[in-house]
């Protein structure tokens, strides 16, 4: 039996930029991490990723962009280097290749097996990851035994993929991406899309980041935001970094050369089967979009950076084919792989404690789990603002919860 | 403009609404329906079907009154025209869904109708349910609604209400995107 105030599940920069938090206010505490510090970076994230957000937007607690390139785009590997080279600069005390099992609640605190070993703590943050799981459609079942299928995680590189036609499901941010990535490397391309957030690289010669944060969207608070549960379930926005900062959007990847289609509705007898909402689904995508670019040029006009920015334009609406088929034959031979990149879940199934609702999403308020006092959930979207979405949102969420955890540690001793 | 000092009446109860997407997302079983429709055939092509009763907020529900409707073919297709073809009623139900989104979204947005038309067409070609070219699909091949809205707003906004409207629609899903169909004998 181990005994601690706290223990933090899960060494990537939420758990961290926690442990730094922790430390900062004397609150003894381990880090249990399955693998290695990043381990997710390191084992579940395809080689030519790289962040959505800028270089000078990697901040942690205690940590400052400090490289040559602060409007790069840091790939996959320079992730974890630098959050390995964060774990050490906050003396995070992590216990590597430790995976727990299950954490339960009793009155004098939570109880977890991790390993082979018994942990108590007073507190628990939980800061496994907002994409632990990839987001499969129950219509996958219907897959013919002919398609080999894929998921983000498993995906490498093209070479992994048998030659022929590959089936993107899912255009946000990951979807775009592997799509031109895959379609380059000569197997042709169908991407389908729902729902999405469009969303340019720059605008007015700036990082959309820049935009986002300037303006100050990304700092609107949970609970000011209208529709919380929506803004918590928006996919991320079609942006790719690359070191020429271009824009992937719908329009791009159609001068590529990739077929564009509507969302995945059903597969029958082999033939999938597409929503005919598809030119809605882009316009709704091309208004958003619009509406906060406008809300951007009101904002550099009322911080009087008209004359030292470029003028205000617009893009291009998305161009949808009106014969965009509604049907593919997966069994016809022009398609061999399918990719699902329909978004990603956090895993909290092995919690013994209920606190998840009927979808299976953790009940919290700004990442104070609700009905279990001294248990925290950290690095999930929108958990307490906009911000949270992205790795920089970790250190004002961390600090937040900080104080109330150490609060509550406080009231447990007076009791 | 918030909702309630909105001077805008399109005669939708949006608060009504807000309160019932509060209200149910506490209470998911209550906002399972049940919509249905009984059919009895009259002769040839020609139908009666009633719409009366509908399960939901965990009850039976019962609309003001019975509804009827009388489905046929035309006369060029040999029968004797005592209704609306099924497909005309497809349209019906698509554009009626519609409006009502954009009544609806409408109120919410603070925006005032002064009036809403709308044409909506349905493309099909009858060699399909004719089983004569194996190629052509039964149902329609495009359907387009246009609308005609004069109301207090920019072209952009209004642009914006029939996006919105389209995304919540059940109709309009029910259409665009496949849905399980099941028939079977009683």
């Amino acid at each position: 039996m181990i005994k601690t105030t706290a223990v933090v599940v899960g060494a990537g920069h939420a758990g961290l930029a926690m442990s730094r938090r922790l430390t900062e206010r004397s609150i003894e505490h381990v880090v249990l991490e399955r693998g290695e510090v990043a381990n997710s970076w390191r084992t579940q994230r395809w080689p030519s990723l790289r962040l959505l957000t800028p270089n000078w937007q990697t901040r942690l607690p205690g940590h400052d962009y400090a490289g040559d390139d602060p409007d790069g785009f840091m790939p996959a590997a320079d992730v974890v280097a630098t959050l390995a080279r964060y774990a050490r600069l906050v003396g995070a005390p992590v216990r590597t290749a430790t995976t727990v099992h299950t954490l339960r609640a009793d009155p004098q605190g939570f109880e977890m097996q991790a390993n082979d070993d018994l942990l108590r703590a007073q507190a628990v943050v939980l800061a496994t990851g907002a994409c632990a799981r990839p987001a499969i459609p129950g219509i996958a079942g219907a897959m013919p035994p002919s398609i080999t299928t894929l998921t983000p995680l498993a995906y490498r590189d093209p070479g992994q993929l048998p030659d022929g036609g590959v089936l993107v499901v899912g255009a946000s941010a990951t979807g775009v991406q592997l799509a031109a990535e895959i379609h380059r490397s000569g197997r042709p391309v169908t991407l389908a899309v729902g729902e999405h957030v469009r969303l340019p690289r720059t605008y007015r010669g700036r990082d959309i980041f820049w935009w986002l944060e300037a303006t100050g969207l990304l700092a609107e608070r949970y609970d000011q935001i209208d529709d919380l549960t929506r803004a918590r379930h928006l996919p991320s926005p079609q942006l790719t970094g690359t070191p020429e900062a271009i824009t992937t959007d719908l329009n791009s990847l159609t001068a590529l050369g990739i077929r564009i289609v509507g969302r995945l509705g059903r597969i029958t007898d082999g033939v999938a089967q597409f929503s005919g909402a598809l030119a809605n689904t882009c316009t709704l995508a091309d208004l958003k979009m619009n509406r906060f670019l406008n809300r951007a040029d009101e904002w550099a006009t009322a911080s009087g950076l008209d004359d030292e920015l470029p003028p205000p334009h617009r893009f291009a609406p998305t161009r949808v084919d009106p014969r965009t088929p509604l049907e593919l034959d997966l069994t016809a031979g022009e398609f061999t792989t399918v990719l699902w990149a329909a978004g990603f879940r956090p895993d909290h199934s092995w919690l013994d404690i209920p606190v998840r609702d009927r979808n299976g999403h953790i009940r919290h308020d700004g990442g104070i789990v609700t009905g279990a006092p001294g248990l925290y959930v950290l690095g999930l979207p929108v958990l307490r603002t906009r911000a949270s979405t992205y790795i920089h949102g970790a250190g004002a969420d961390s600090g937040a919860l900080a104080d109330h955890l150490h609060a509550f540690l406080s009231g447990r001793r007076l009791r | 403009m918030t909702i309630t000092d909105s001077p805008v009446d399109n005669g939708v109860n949006v608060e009504a609404l807000l309160g019932a997407r509060e209200a149910l997302s506490g209470a998911p079983e209550a906002a399972q329906f049940t919509f249905r429709a009984s059919c009895t055939w009259r002769k040839g092509t020609h139908s009666h079907s009633t719409v009366a009763g509908f399960t939901g907020l965990g009850a039976e529900q019962q609309h003001r009154t019975t509804y009827e409707f009388d489905v046929d073919h035309p006369e060029c297709f040999a029968s004797e025209d005592n209704g609306a073809t099924p497909v005309e009623f497809v349209l019906v139900g698509l554009v009626g869904c519609l409006t009502a989104g954009i009544a609806s979204v409408a109120q919410y947005r603070g925006i005032q109708l002064r009036s809403v038309t709308a044409t909506i067409e349905g493309e099909m070609n009858v060699l399909g349910i004719l089983g004569a070219d194996p190629d052509v699909r039964n149902g329609f091949e495009a359907v387009t609604v246009r609308f005609a809205i004069d109301a207090d707003a920019s072209r952009e906004d209004l642009e914006a209400l029939i996006a919105q409207a389209q995304k919540r629609s059940a109709a309009f899903d029910i259409v665009a995107n496949p849905t399980k169909v099941l028939v079977e004998l009683a």
